[in-house]
């Protein structure tokens, strides 16, 4: 969304340093380098991630306020962001997130056949987390590999033209 | 721009300027196509794609259907709004956004006015291809005054843009995606900008529609009738709805020089008061102590020979601020006519040592439209988004523009751009202020010399000054109701006009209401008679009319526990009074007590007359609806209590009339505010040794009798009756958050909680005036003295 007048800079009332681990601060700050001064929200994705990586890979009202806090933005902004995009996770995850490619490309070549399988052999329906809490399944928007439909992420590693055989092998191989 | 160029819209020349959108051109042609998401005063976001036309350029024709709203114009671009290919594309997108959208206009408020309705009448099919489930969204909370069924939003993103762009709030935001996407708060919580009522117009479908007005009315049943906004001093153009002679709700009219397309939620809600259950509606007499209806004949004629009999020196008349033209210059001629020359409209100005050197005609010092354009603007002690709500947008669009943004104030306000505040105490104002015009190298003369000589500016003020002079000429200082309410407001006018002379920038007036300005024309003050001429014996300002006890008191629509800057004193001169007539819109328990004869007039929409606004525009309106019951219109009122006082010229048949013949007077009048004459001004009445000082903000919803009466504008936050310090103020008293004190001014005594607040400045106390439970209290700005009751328990307790 386009605003005349953007990007609207809005201070909150936090001591920046009091937000986040230092290791943490300073991942963001070198995103926040990137960008012109008065741009730092472009960094909104990569300190998204990089919050939620922290916090077991998933991403808190409170975190997503203090992301906004730490680049002067509106955080109904960070909010719009966190929602819209499929790597963020706003509710608790398993130790790992097996997200499925659910469009044209690996539909055609079947990804259909590998939810199916994922749900009927470890009982989770899409968006669930099984109940060792290994991984949570995940269906997710055009992963940009469709030459070698279906894909998978595993947490943060593609894995292409899977069969539910392969994909179980790689399943197998979760802590 | 440069140069003009010429495109071809259906087949006409249109006349355009480069960069141009095609849909601003159409709309200026009087072309119509259909649109969701494009609005005038918005960014443009190009995302319900409803104004797909076919164009080309040059001869060559663009692959396929370009949005109009987003599609710059150039040499030799030829559209087409109406060709088969456009109608294709417009139709395809109705389906579209038809899918999710349900089919409950029976039940909508929007239903009728809906633009969502209408473009599917022209552009909808009958029946939908679509059989699979729609979209259902959940709905938030956004407060007593918007009412949401986002199920069916479209999401044009309108209010998005707005909040962002004009609110300079993003509370509003699109979260989730594609089928998921909806606008929201995300976390639940009330819009609160005084601005936020807008998105209900902006809203395209009936995803946000108004909730007090919800299922009232169907916009068939309305008839529109034009009026003016009667609080702030912008006076916003109205379109007030009226059906079966009550006004249900009311809409801004356009007026680029005024009010844009926006009005404030005062404006826009305050019409709620109108209808409710403590308007007067029949005169009434108090005889031993028993409130007696009467017809108006005895009413009057009793109100004739009391003030006939009075002491036209002994005699006092206090009219309210937004009373219209008609109303204030009428009271002015009988008050004259009767000899007696104490007629004050300032009811929260406590100085009034300037009176002989004020101007006459004061006004903003720039059109209302020129703000936005001003490098620097010097505010000096005003709350202005609470004071000012749309004058406050357009020094946010000067700000946004590059403009510097200074304040002087008792308190830090919250302002959604770039500005660079002075937080100072009431007692160090002056000082601040003379610091300033030290830097500017200003002089002085007299006591002013002293103050500024005796000054030291600091860095701060030299940056004021700094950013004054850099303004080029292009820049305004502003006095707000803080410092008319200041017991040294003759000081601010002096040192404001220094240092705006010594900048080489405009002074000017925030009206306290919507005739401040038309007041000063009308002749109600003390030292100007109609016309805007001085008068050559003064009588007494409000101050001097509230201490003198007089024997008899006129007020015209206020409430003295309410309304003046000091309710304590107010009630009391009242009381003292033999003789009091209080002409008002509404019944109330402290005019009930201080009041012998009550007059019903019509409010706000129930009379014809004049505003001046804070550019000295004079805005005339009809009355919408009748007043309840035997209330008659205030002139008219006026127009018998004339005749019956055998005051000659009192023959008016209507408004026009009454407007004619005081425009007549002010023929020779232009709104300046160059002193009249060197003020004589003497020292600083609040010193350093003054102590702890009260502030005595006016909250936004309780300016007027009126505004204080919508039920709805009652529940939103901020009027509540409380006191705030700084937490360093109040770890020197002993006080902490949450203590229960009472608050001593001289006799006057009240109780309230504490609350710790940083933006108020050290030696401030932040207690609302107006405000239920502020009525016992004293002067709106002077010294306040605060003792310790209990502790926290004792608040929690009262929850």
């Amino acid at each position: 969304m386009s605003f005349r007048n953007a990007p609207l800079a809005v201070e909150h009332d936090v001591d920046k340093s009091e937000l986040f681990k230092p290791e943490i601060r300073e991942a963001i700050d070198a995103h926040i380098a990137k960008y012109p001064p008065e741009w730092k929200q472009s960094a909104v994705m990569p300190a998204l991630s990089i919050v939620q990586d922290a916090n077991g890979g998933w991403l808190t009202t409170e975190l997503m306020d203090d992301v906004a806090a730490y680049l002067d933005m509106p955080a109904v902004s960070v909010y719009e962001v966190a929602t819209f995009y499929g790597m963020y996770d706003l509710e608790p995850q398993g130790r790992h997130k097996v997200c499925v490619c659910n469009s044209i490309s690996c539909m055609l070549n079947g990804s259909e056949e590998l939810i199916e399988h994922v749900e009927h052999k470890y009982g989770v329906k899409v968006g669930e987390t099984t109940a060792d809490g290994r991984f949570t399944l995940k269906e997710v928007e055009c992963l940009g590999a469709c030459r070698d439909a279906p894909a998978v992420l595993l947490d943060k590693v593609y894995h292409e033209k899977l069969t539910p055989e392969a994909l179980d092998k790689l399943i197998d191989g979760l802590e | 721009m440069t140069d003009k160029i010429n495109i071809e819209i259906d087949g006409r020349v249109c006349e355009a300027a480069p960069g141009e959108m095609i849909i601003a051109v159409a709309d200026r042609e009087g072309i119509s196509i259909p649109r969701f998401c494009y609005h005038k005063k918005l960014s443009i976001a190009a995302n319900c794609r409803m104004c797909l036309v076919e164009a080309e350029q040059g001869g060559r024709p663009f692959p396929k259907p370009v949005p109009a709203c987003a599609t710059p114009v150039g040499e030799g671009l030829k559209v087409w709004t109406r060709s088969p290919k456009a109608i294709e594309a417009q139709r395809a997108t109705m389906e579209f956004l038809l899918i999710n959208h349900p089919l409950d206009c029976p039940i909508c408020d929007q239903g009728g006015e809906c633009e969502l309705q209408d473009v599917a009448m022209g552009y909808g099919g009958d029946v939908s291809r679509f059989s699979e489930r729609k979209r259902v969204v959940l709905d938030e909370d956004l407060g007593p005054l918007i009412a949401t069924d986002m199920t069916r939003c479209i999401h044009c993103t309108r209010c998005v843009r707005f909040c962002a762009e004009i609110a300079g709030v993003r509370e509003l935001g699109a979260t989730g995606r594609g089928e998921d996407m909806r606008i929201g708060t995300y976390i639940a919580h009330a819009v609160t900008h005084e601005l936020a009522g807008n998105v209900i117009d902006l809203c395209p479908v009936g995803a946000l529609t108004s909730k007090p007005y919800r299922f009232t009315a169907r916009p068939w049943e309305l008839t529109g009738r034009d009026s003016i906004a009667p609080h702030d001093g912008l006076g916003s153009n109205l379109r007030l709805h009226v059906r079966r002679g009550q006004v249900m709700r009311v809409h801004p009219n356009d007026n680029e020089a005024v009010n844009e397309t926006w009005i404030s939620d005062r404006d826009r809600f305050s019409y709620a008061g109108l209808n409710g259950a403590d308007r007067l509606k029949a005169p009434m007499v108090k005889r031993d102590g028993e409130w007696h209806q009467v017809e108006w004949t005895e009413a009057l004629t009793y109100v004739a020979e009391r003030l006939k009999a009075a002491d036209s020196a002994d005699m006092g008349w206090l009219m309210a601020p937004n009373a219209t033209l008609e109303e204030l210059y009428l009271a002015a001629r009988i008050a004259r006519g009767l000899g007696c020359d104490n007629i004050d409209h300032r009811l929260r100005q406590q100085d009034f040592r300037a009176d002989a050197a004020d101007p006459l005609f004061p006004w903003l010092g720039r059109p209302v439209a020129e703000l936005p354009r001003q490098k620097a603007i010097l505010l000096i002690g005003s709350h202005i988004r609470q004071e000012q709500p749309l004058l406050a947008h357009r020094i946010r669009q000067a700000a946004l523009d590059g403009a510097e943004v200074l304040c002087v104030n008792p308190l830090e306000l919250e302002l959604n751009h770039r500005s660079t505040q002075i937080l100072s105490a009431p007692a160090r104002m002056v000082s601040d202020l003379a610091a300033i015009a030290k830097a500017l190298e200003a002089r002085g003369s007299g006591v002013m010399a002293d103050l500024i000589g005796a000054s030291e500016p600091t860095a701060e003020h030299e940056a004021f000054a700094q950013a004054l002079k850099q303004a080029d000429g292009q820049g305004v200082v502003l006095l707000g109701a803080l410092a008319e309410a200041h017991p040294d407001y003759s000081l601010f006018k002096a040192l404001a006009g220094v240092i705006a002379e010594a900048a080489g920038i405009h002074l000017g007036y925030l009206p306290a209401a919507a005739n401040s300005v038309g007041a000063h024309l009308a002749g109600a003050h003390p030292a100007i008679l109609p016309g805007a001429h001085p008068a050559e014996t003064p009588g007494l300002a409000v101050a001097a009319m509230l201490d003198k006890p007089l024997s008899t008191l006129v007020l015209w629509g206020l409430e003295p526990d309410r309304d003046l800057i000091d309710s304590t004193r107010a009630m009391s001169a009242c009381e003292q009074a033999k003789f009091v007539v209080a002409s008002s819109a509404f019944d109330s328990p402290s005019l009930r007590a201080s009041a012998d004869v009550l007059l019903p007039i019509g409010a706000f929409a129930e009379t014809s007359g004049t505003f001046v606004n804070a550019s000295g525009t004079w805005q005339s309106f009809q009355g919408a609806v009748a007043p309840p019951g035997e209330a008659r219109p205030g002139w008219k009122v006026l127009r018998v209590l004339g005749n019956l006082l055998d005051l000659s010229g009192f023959e008016y048949r209507d408004t026009a009339e009454v407007r004619e013949e005081l425009a007549a007077l002010c023929a020779e009048a232009a709104p300046d505010n160059t002193p009249r004459a060197t003020q004589a001004v003497v020292g600083p009445t609040l010193t350093a040794e003054s102590g702890l000082t009260r502030v005595g903000a006016v909250p936004c919803y309780s300016l007027d009798p009126l505004v204080r009466r919508a039920p709805a504008l009652a529940r939103m936050p901020g009027a509540e009756f409380a006191v705030r310090l700084h937490p360093d103020q109040a770890a020197e008293l002993g006080l902490a958050d949450g203590d229960c004190v009472r608050l001593i001014q001289g006799e006057a005594q009240a109780e309230t909680h504490l609350f710790l607040d940083a933006r108020v400045a050290v030696g401030a106390a932040l207690i609302p005036a107006a405000v239920p439970g502020s009525e016992g209290l004293g002067a709106m700005m002077g010294p306040v003295g605060l003792e310790r009751l209990s502790g926290r328990s004792a608040h929690g307790e009262r929850g």
